[in-house]
This record gives structure tokens, sequence and C-alpha cells, in this order.
């Protein structure tokens, strides 16, 4: 194993040394992507965040040091100020957009920074960035004036041959030519008076572009796949009953309720090219927490894992895990696609750690459920599990005038943050926190609240915040490591393996750290205060660590 | 759906200093154009309200849903008996003057359910000019009204209260005044179930106004190699490092190794952390009455 992946690590060091002009991207070859791209969200289509690079490992981790380090800014006033070393420079910054007012928020980069060709592609909302990977130089900057919409976050660009796409929050899915950051077209996606918003990183698979949108309000969820030469319209998957006869019409107390029921599509889900399909977690159903109207049922397909064909958009198979949610616990995860053995038979599975506070696998050819875990010892909105593997809620947790105690809290035992899953332990290794929350009833309207409303959430705090992996044959904890104190900590922002043994995440105190992927045990941290996942790849013959703090990108490397 | 706080408190917090200044962005920001540009304003207010039609035209159009329309969808357009709720209709939010509402009017989904009303186009603008000055969110469908949250039953919370309160607690002692703290029984509960409060989202716990109890820190004793003992409140810990403040008002501060050095924390908080996993609903409910009783 260690003599072949030497040899790859040689043979990448004759390949991998392309010129940055070249920065185009064959959509096929992400489905075994090159170890000197992070060619798409999840790195591949696995959702696995697990990379076959062991030229960083256990043994000379504690020499990672700075590579470089490079400052965005936002808005079209912003000069690049290229890394800390050289000075960027005069690298153009193109304006475009339908409104007329922009984003003046200091960047904090929480999204997947794509890599190909040795260019950086970095967003916040309503800006994109190119940046050198050789030494973190800006190339160019593209600004999207708004009309406006939920600035909640963007999670980055897709890439398809020469362009990269990405989102915006009033609703527009942006082609730019990668080399110049010149915008090629750009296409409503959404109907922003509805007030949807839109943050997903597009995921490219061949060619078609899947995005799914947000909504607050009550508005139904989907997923769309969109023409990457054109932007049009190939199909549009929604996660509610849109009319009559649609099917799960049942599970809900009217069309009305239904086409008004919220699932949105806002994590990237991964894919599975053996059967075409690609797999997504929906969110939560709407309203979230008042949901008489929603009547008595399961509330179909909302909090959802969901295996769509690519190429139709038609739904192959759904595992609900949490059937008629009362929490705005999306389900919307990056599920993790894995073959190998479950309890003694060879299986192919896809597995997510859902905001609820379970953790699930599931047959990814079927859907079949295979296990059910509870993952945080404080979680109590469900009172058990059926014979499906669903959690059953607990309805006197959903919500009550004098207040009920229920674990998690809003933000979920994890959230979108990515997972990450190595072959080589067979552990799955999320953040997760044991929170909890006192949720009061809001309305004594009859009709319940619309959204988000209805009830308020008072914080009682967590009671401890960890890196957590876990055996996904047992569903135990393998080993859990504690970010030490007092304090509440929130979610923290990610985790990436590799096959030098080395898990990397961002810990509570801004810490990038790596830690045995067997143990937990810690081998190397700086300090930087980490704001997303961390990445890994190949550049010139030398492995990177790629991460973002804030409104500045890291790249770590051991310096010979 | 809704993200992690974290992520929203930065992008709010950015945004605050621009709300409150009124110029500045971060401190980043290059040099600032004579003409700044309008602010975008990262929160679920974002989506814009329209401009508001004439007072007389609102006048006109609420009087005629009054008449024509809220028997079915409800005074507040929310929904009611019969009609769906409107302020969540794809056809109100799309609507620009009627133009999408008047055919529905007329009979257009007369085989779903909604019969024709005859009122006029001009009536239609100015209902649909109604419908549109309401403001639509995601977090509600009208002004919350005040909820008494004092559901227990005080005796009994007597009795819960010296079973798993009274060995740190006494109404007489240290809790002498203190429900008196408080208007709201729902910011005494919180704060009696987590004193000091853990950040509360809304009103309540940590809310602007709220009493100030005077909670004790958790403090740390670190040993450090030498065997001598630093003792303080604890600011800040993370696995490679520690902050307290000792009681002379010094900051020191120490990196972490593992176990070196070896660090103690003492959490006052931890019977209150511990009860979380413990108390029923009712047991909290009733402890609160109880506690009301003591005002």
């Amino acid at each position: 194993m260690n003599g072949i992946n030497r040899f790859a690590v040689v043979l990448l060091a004759g390949l991998c040394c392309h010129s940055v002009g070249a920065q185009s991207l064959d959509p096929a070859t992400i489905l075994s992507p090159h170890p000197s791209t992070w060619p798409t969200y999840s790195g591949d289509y696995s959702g696995r965040r697990f990379s076959t690079l062991n030229q960083i490992s256990q043994s000379n981790v504690k020499a990672l040091s700075l590579a470089w380090a490079s400052h965005v800014t936002t808005g079209s006033h912003s000069a690049p100020s290229g890394g800390y070393g050289p000075a960027g420079g005069g690298a153009p910054v193109i304006v475009g957009g339908v409104g007329t007012t922009e984003v003046n928020a200091q960047a904090n980069i929480r999204s997947t920074l794509i890599q190909v060709d040795g260019v950086i592609y970095a967003t916040f909302p309503d800006n994109a960035w190119a940046i050198d990977a050789r030494d973190g130089h800006e190339l160019w900057h593209y600004v999207w004036k708004t009309r406006g919409g939920t600035h909640i976050g963007n999670r980055g660009v897709g890439m398809w041959h020469d362009r990269v796409y990405m989102v915006t929050p009033d609703d527009y899915l942006l082609c730019l030519n990668a080399k110049t950051g010149k915008e090629i077209w750009h296409r409503e996606i959404s109907d922003f008076n509805l007030q949807y918003f839109s943050t997903m990183a597009p995921i490219v698979i061949g060619d078609h572009i899947l995005i799914g949108t947000g909504n607050d309000l009550d508005e139904p969820g989907y997923l769309q796949s969109l023409n990457p030469e054109t932007g049009e319209m190939e199909w549009r998957f929604y996660t509610v009953p849109m009319k009559a006869g649609d099917p799960g019409l049942e599970t809900w107390a009217s069309l009305d309720a239904a086409s008004h029921g919220g699932g949105n599509v806002w994590v990237p889900g991964s894919y599975d090219p053996e059967t075409h399909l690609y797999i997504f977690g929906s969110a939560n159903p709407s309203a979230a927490y008042t949901s008489q109207l929603r009547g008595p049922g399961d509330n179909l397909y909302t909090c959802s894992m969901i295996a769509v064909n690519v190429d139709t958009g038609k739904m192959a198979w759904y595992y609900q895990t949490s059937p008629h949610d009362t929490h705005d616990f999306d389900s919307s995860q990056t599920p993790i696609l894995v073959d190998g053995p479950f309890q003694g038979k060879q299986r192919k599975m896809a597995m997510s750690m859902a905001r609820n506070g379970y953790f699930f696998v599931v047959d990814r050819t079927t859907g079949e459920h295979l296990l059910t875990s509870k993952i945080s010892d404080t979680v109590n909105w469900a009172s058990g599990l059926n014979k499906n593997g669903q959690p059953v809620r607990d309805p006197a947790k959903d919500y009550d005038i004098g207040g009920a105690l229920v674990s998690p809290n809003n933000q979920g035992t994890t959230n979108w943050p990515p997972p990450s899953f190595d072959p080589e332990t067979g552990l799955f290794y999320v953040q997760t926190a044991d929170s909890i929350s006192m949720y009061y009833l809001a309305t004594l309207d009859p009709r319940g609240a619309m959204g988000l409303g209805g009830k308020d959430e008072l914080n009682l705090g967590t009671l401890g915040t960890y890196l957590t992996a876990i055996d996904y044959q047992t569903g135990k904890i393998s080993w859990q490591h504690r970010y030490p104190g007092v304090a509440s900590y929130g979610l923290q922002n990610g985790v990436l393996s590799t096959a030098g043994k080395l898990v990397f995440a961002g810990d509570a105190g801004g810490n990038l750290v790596a830690y045995d992927p067997a143990t937990g045990k810690i081998l190397w941290h700086t300090k930087i205060g980490v704001s997303n996942a961390p990445e890994t790849y190949m550049l010139d013959g030398h492995q990177y660590i790629l991460v973002a703090g804030g409104d500045t990108i890291y790249a770590f490397t051991v310096n010979n | 759906m809704k993200v992690p706080i974290v992520s929203m408190c930065f992008l709010f917090s950015g945004f605050m200093c621009v709300v409150a200044s009124g110029v500045g962005t971060a401190a980043s920001q290059a040099p600032v154009a004579p003409q700044e540009p309008p602010r975008v304003f990262m929160g679920n207010t974002a989506f814009p309200d329209r401009p508001k039609a004439p007072q007389e035209v609102l006048d006109h159009g609420k009087a005629v849903y009054g008449v024509s329309c809220s028997f079915c969808h409800g005074s507040d357009a929310g929904g009611g008996e019969g009609g769906p709720n409107l302020l969540r209709s794809e056809v109100v939010l799309d609507d620009q003057n009627g133009e999408r509402i008047a055919p529905i009017v007329h009979g257009a989904r007369a085989s779903q359910g909604m019969p024709p009303i005859d009122i006029t186009d001009v009536q239609i603008t100015d209902v649909a000019a109604w419908l549109h000055s309401i403001h639509v969110t995601s977090r509600s469908l009208q002004p919350v009204t005040p909820i008494n949250i004092v559901t227990g039953n005080a005796k009994e919370g007597e009795a819960t209260f010296h079973t798993m309160c009274s060995s740190c607690h006494s109404i007489t002692g240290d809790l002498k005044g203190f429900a008196g703290m408080y208007k709201d029984p729902r910011s005494m509960q919180q704060a009696w179930l987590m004193p000091g409060g853990q950040g509360g989202r809304g009103p309540g716990a940590g809310a602007a106004g709220a009493p100030e109890l005077h909670v004790k820190p958790a403090t740390v004793t670190v040993t450090i190699a030498n065997g001598q003992k630093i003792e303080g409140e604890l600011n800040r810990i993370d696995d490679f490092y520690i902050s307290l403040r000792d009681k002379d008002g010094n900051s020191r501060s120490f990196l972490r190794d593992g176990d070196s050095p070896k660090v103690e924390i003492h959490d006052p908080l931890v019977p209150h952390k511990e009860l979380l996993r413990k108390y029923t609903d009712k047991e909290i409910h009733d402890i609160t009455a109880y506690l009301v009783t003591t005002k």
C-alpha cells in the first residue's frame, strides 16, 4: 500500500505541473478526481472528504507549516492585497448584478474552496475570488450587485470545463469564465418574491448542474438540473407534493399544506455513478414548529435522504430521518457513500449524521434501512425508534406554554458542516454538541405560524461539544474528543481525513488540529480561527492543507 | 432551515457596525468611494417591502377585503375556515397590482373551490394594495401576544424544590428576592435553570434589562512543573492554551500540552448542568410556579 502511494506521488510530481493557464475541468474526471485537484464540494462525489494523499503523515505532520496566507476583501471597491508576501496587485474586479446594493461585511469564508489547475475559487455571498494556489495572490474578484434577500452564506462554486458557477442570495445562478472572472450569463433559478434565497454550491455531474434553494417562509423545496451551456432548466424535483395525485400527499392534511410544506434543498449531496443516483438531504417541513395545519402525518419528503436519477430527476428511493419534524431539524447534511462490510455482509451504503442527533446507515441502491444510532445522550425529542429505525417524535417535546426542555437546540447535534469518512479506520468523523434549549409556544393562534415562527427558543447552552468518531457498523462512538472548558461552544466547521493517517478539523478554540484517526490523539495544531472544512491536494509535488479562517485563506505544507 | 448561529453572528456583526456608524465598513475596506452604495442587510428582513399605496387606497382595500374575502381567508389574510393563507400564496407574492389575483376572484379557480366574488377590478387592485402592505416574514403570522408561562403546580413545586434545589439554595437565604426581580416569569425560569444565561435567542435569558445575577464564575487551578499552583477565574481554554485572572487581577496564561500543566476547572454551575439531564418539564413548571409565589 505504502509503496503504491509512493509511486503515485512520484507520478504526480511529473504530471501535476500544469500551467495556470489551463484552468479547465473535464466533468468526467470528477468521477475519479486527480489528487492535484479539489474539483467539487466534497473533493469527490462520495462525500467522504477522504484523501488518498499521504505525503503529509503522522511522521512529519509536526513540521507542517504555512506556505502562504491570502486575505480577501468584499465589494467592488476592494483592492486585492495578495498574500502576506509579495503584493498581488492589479487583479481585476468584475462587477455584475441586477440590483443596486452590495454586501459590505468583512468576508467570512465558510465555503468549499475549489482547486483546479493551480487556481483556487473562493466565495462569500455575492463575491467570488480566483486565487493562485502557488502563492495566494488574487487573479480576479467578481462582485454581484444584489436586490437583497437572506444573505446567510455561500458554500462555493461548481466547475464545468472553463466555467465556474455560483448562486446568489437573490436567486441567480452565475456562470463565470474561470480564467477571467467575466460573466458569461446569469439566470434566475427561484422566485425571489416567494422569499427563496440561494446558498448551495452547485454540483456538476456530467453535463448537469444540480442546485437547490433555501426558503424560510412556507414555500416548497426543490432540486433542479440546469444545462451548463445555457442555464436552461432540464428538470425540477419537488421534495413535497405539488398537485393532486403526487406521491406522499396522503402524509399531509391538504394539498395547500403540502405545497407550502418546505423541505428545501440547501446542502450539496453525493453521487453514485453506478446507479446514476444523486443522494441528498431535504430540510425541515414548514411551518417548522406549529405543525397543526400539516396534519398528523409524516410530511413526505421533508427531512429525508432522497435519491434521484441525475438525467430524469425521478426519485428512486427515500428514507425519512425525521418523520413530521417539529424542531427545524433539517436532514440536509451531506450523505457519505461507502462500499464496505456491514455486519458480515458487503454493502453499498449511504450514511448521514442528522441534525436531530441520530446517525443513519441505509442501503444506497434501495434506501433499505440498516442502522440508527443516537449519538448525543442528551437528545430527548423522540421517545424511541419505530420498526423502520426512524425516531418517533414525542409531541410533549414540541414546545409548551410552560416551556419544553429539548435537546438538541435548534442548531442541532450537528448541522450542515461536512463530516468525513476514513475507509482505513472505518470511522465516520463529525463534530457534535449536546445542546439544550427551552422551547416556548409563542402564538395561541389555532392556525399556528408561518415559516420559523410560533415558538421562542431560549438556549440553555451545551453540556459538551466534540469531535466524534462513529463506528458505522455498530453506531457506537469509537472515540470522542471533548473541547475543554465550560463555555457553550457553537458547532464547528467540518472535517477532512487522509491516508496519511490524519484527521484535520477546526476546534472550538479556533485551532486547526490534526488528530490520529484511530484514537483522536492530537498530533499538530495552529491557531488561525478556522471557518470552513479543511481540504488537501498535491501541487508541484507538495501536498497542501487548505483552510479558511474568516477573510483569510491559509495553505500549509511540509517545508523541506 | 437555519445555519449555525456562530456564522450568522459573524455575518450580522459586520452589518451591525455599518448600521451603528452609518458610514464605516470593515477595517480592511479599501478607500471609500465618494458616494457610498446603499447597504444590504444580511438578515431575514432583506426581502424588500413594497412601496406603500396611499392610505385611502389601503383603507378601501382593507374594507373590501373585510366584506368580501375575510370570511374564508381570515381577517388577517392568514387563512381561515375555508380559504388558504394568502400571505404565503404564490399568486399574492408574485402579484403586482391585482393582475394575478383578479382572474381567480372572477372564477378561474371555481373548480378548485374558490367561488367567483362579485367585486370590480378597481376594488381588486385596492385589495391587492392592502395585501401587499402587510409585512410578511417567516417568523410570525402576527404580533406575538404575551403568554403566561406559569402553568405548574406551586405546591408540588415546593416539594420538588426541596428535593432538587435546597441542598444549595434557600428561598429565605440566597434566593430572597430572586423571583421579585423578574417581571416576566419566563425570564425567571430561564434564570433559575441556567443562572447567568448561556446566550438566548429572542427575549428572555440574557435580554437587555434582565436583572443581573451574581453567579460565581468558573475558576481554575493550574499546577505548573515545579508544583506551584496558580488559581483564578477561568478566562479561556482550549487544548493548547489556558488563561485566567488571578486574585490581584493579573491575566495569566499557559500553553497546554496534554496533561501538562495540570488544569483543574471548578464550575459552580455543574449541578445546574447535570439537572438539565434530569428534570421533567412538569418539575420545571412546578418549580417556577412555586418561585412565583415567593415574590
